[in-house]
């Protein structure tokens, strides 16, 4: 019989829980996980506890009662300047420039990724080296010529002014992101299109564009977190009522006034780190399917 | 049939074009007229520029001089979607987020054909290539067959005059190609369109072409009938190109009528020469495989050889023997039933009027 012959291994090779292997890889992961989510936890305890219980020094302790006062008044109550309407009015203010930035970056750089790699014109390589340029060059070092251009157009301290600077530093970045997801798209779909009568916006919106999802997807998470974490412009190119949450956040911090209410600034600090971390979670699964989109050809 | 005036006999012609990129010339003062109707192959090896061609008279290439004439027209300037063409490439190169019927509707919607005139069309295409029942369907759900006629059946639904053809059966496997080859074949008996097709595949250009132009370094080479290509190649590159098992060379010395390699004498009698007197000369030789005989035949051919076999190859339906013809080896095509072996003596047979002789120097055709 076959299993008389059979004796010694056989089948699949029996693995081995706790090899060395497993306890260096999930050690290593435990320990860079411990690293990154123990401020997070000190930061959400501390924001549901009140003030006497932050002083008894407790700080990696859970709250003994959850209040949350702390969170109400960072939202719409803390004093920033002159005004103490807390931190909504930055948010709102992030938002009035998020949307315009996000939006205008990426369509703009989604047109010039799609020309660069489709519609090739005499120097347009030397363009889009021009333009990666861009990316590795200090923002410091522009920061008071923008200052100048924005006042000669009459833009400075208003939104307007602040959502171009944002859009202008976003094109770099993002049209090396759309370029490389289009040189991707086989070569021959274009001449197909081509041939079929379709001309440049044609082939953008009805081939192009709708290929092209994952890349959009990676381009709104890249921009979402960058210029809503952005404080260096959003400083110098508002005025305090228009000042986005960042700048406000910091304000609310930094107060050298009165008591340090930490339980406040957690609040704040938190409220205002959300809306990235919203953005990530709703779309993180398309977000790594669009890198690896980005990367890999065919 | 009588011709209009300005109106051309032919279908597509080309012009002393030439294109370069940059400082690489790729195609060079290339003329080329093709016939109505005619199913034309560019053949050659990878580099060769018919791809290159092909995609000059689709235009899809900014061509840097020349002229391109379609239906009598002069289309260089023209757009791709203005020239009377439709084009099926290697990659199938379906648009993937439409359905089959959006793929085969999508270039008469951007002609902005009335809707009825789409849906004739639509449906006269998938009817010829019975690709009915994949309408609704997205290409990734179809297998490379399926996916290649709806890229034909794109080109077809745009009811255009000319074909190009990029290399359309190189993805597809072995014998899948063969089947698509032959409804290719049949598709042309049908349309009747002129069609210009490049491949790499001397077996595809031989089955399908009323003509191949053979192709190397932007420069066509012959340009015939498979019959003329295959039996009077016009040089060695052509000779060497098509066929397979390729053909033996021989070199040696061409001298009143004969042609002598080593010791060995060979009277070139019943040879068509392509001029009428030939001056001696270094030359060469070429003898297809499948035109050596063996056995009885051998009696009947004007040239017989001993030769040691060396090796054998069966392949089926026929062996392939290399064998040794004084210090050359010479490759045999034999029937697959013959019976031999390694070490043997055989008596082959070699008839000069199917050999092609050519020029060393010049490796032109004698």
């Amino acid at each position: 019989m076959a299993d008389i012959a059979m004796t010694g291994p056989r089948g699949p090779k029996p693995k081995k829980r706790f090899s060395r292997t497993n306890i260096f890889l999930y050690g290593t992961l435990i320990m860079i996980s411990m690293y990154y989510l123990l401020p997070l936890y000190v930061m959400i305890v501390t924001s549901l506890k009140g003030m006497p219980e932050i002083r008894l020094g407790n700080v990696f302790g859970p709250p003994l009662e959850i209040t949350y006062e702390p969170w109400v008044k960072a939202w719409s109550e803390a004093c920033t300047g002159v005004n103490c309407d807390g931190l909504s009015r930055g948010f709102w203010n992030s938002v009035n420039i998020l949307i315009p930035s996000v939006v205008l970056s990426i369509a703009i750089a989604s047109v010039n990724g799609y020309a660069l790699s489709n519609w090739k014109f005499k120097g347009s390589e030397v363009f889009f080296t021009i333009l990666i340029l861009g990316a590795f060059i200090p923002y410091q070092t522009m920061i008071y010529p923008i200052v100048i251009m924005l006042r000669e157009i009459g833009l400075m301290g208003d939104l307007g002014g602040l959502v171009l600077v944002h859009s202008v530093f976003g094109m770099p970045i993002l049209t090396l992101l759309f370029r490389n997801y289009f040189t991707s798209v086989p070569e021959e779909l274009f001449k197909a299109a081509r041939v079929d009568g379709a001309g440049f916006w044609r082939i953008y919106f009805q081939i192009m564009l709708p290929m092209a999802l994952p890349i959009f997807v990676v381009a709104v998470i890249l921009q979402v977190t960058g210029i809503w974490n952005d404080f260096l412009f959003g400083v110098i190119y508002t005025k305090p009522a228009t000042y986005p949450m960042t700048v406000q956040l910091n304000n609310i911090v930094n107060s050298v006034q009165g008591v340090k209410e930490y339980n406040v600034n957690m609040a704040a600090t938190l409220l205002t780190g959300l809306v990235p971390l919203v953005i990530y979670f709703l779309s993180g699964k398309l977000f790594v399917r669009g890198i690896a989109a980005g990367a890999v050809k065919g | 049939m009588s011709l209009e005036l300005g109106k051309s006999a032919y279908s597509v012609e080309i012009k002393q074009l030439d294109l370069a990129f940059g400082a690489v010339k790729v195609l060079q003062g290339l003329d080329l007229n093709i016939n109505e109707g005619e199913f034309l192959v560019l053949l050659g090896s990878s580099g060769c520029g018919k791809s290159t061609l092909l995609n000059c008279i689709a235009g899809l290439l900014e061509i840097t001089d020349g002229q391109i004439w379609i239906k009598g027209q002069n289309v260089t300037w023209a757009e791709p979607s203005e020239r009377g063409i439709g084009m099926v490439f290697q990659s199938y190169a379906l648009y993937p987020q439409m359905t089959v019927k959006g793929n085969l509707s999508f270039g008469l919607k951007n002609a902005k054909l009335p809707k009825d005139e789409i849906e004739k069309r639509v449906a006269r295409a998938a009817e010829i290539l019975q690709i009915e029942p994949l309408l609704n369907r997205k290409p990734g759900a179809l297998s490379g067959g399926q996916r290649q006629r709806v890229a034909i059946g794109r080109a077809l639904v745009r009811d255009v005059d000319v074909f190009l053809f990029d290399e359309p059966l190189s993805n597809l496997d072995a014998k899948l190609r063969v089947d698509l080859r032959v409804e290719l074949k049949r598709l042309h008996n049908q349309l009747q369109n002129t069609m210009i097709y490049v491949t790499h595949d001397q077996v595809e250009a031989m089955t399908l072409a009323d003509r191949i132009a053979v192709m190397k370094g932007g420069a066509i080479m012959q340009l015939g009938t498979p019959d003329e290509i295959y039996n009077k190649p016009r040089n060695l590159y052509v000779a060497d190109f098509i066929g397979s098992p390729s053909m033996n060379f021989l070199e040696g010395h061409f001298e009143d009528g004969r042609f002598t390699v080593d010791d060995m004498v060979m009277p070139m009698t019943g040879y068509d020469f392509a001029a009428p007197q030939t001056a001696n000369r270094p030359a060469v030789i070429g003898i297809r495989p499948e035109h050596v005989v063996t056995g009885e035949l051998v009696r009947n051919t004007p040239l017989r050889y001993k030769v040691d076999v060396d090796l054998v190859e069966p392949m089926g339906s026929d062996t392939l023997v290399y064998a040794k013809l004084g210090r050359h080896i010479f490759r045999i095509r034999m029937d697959g039933q013959a019976v031999v072996q390694a070490g043997e003596t055989i008596e082959i047979g070699v008839d000069p009027s199917r050999a092609s002789l050519f020029d060393k120097a010049t490796e032109d055709r004698l």
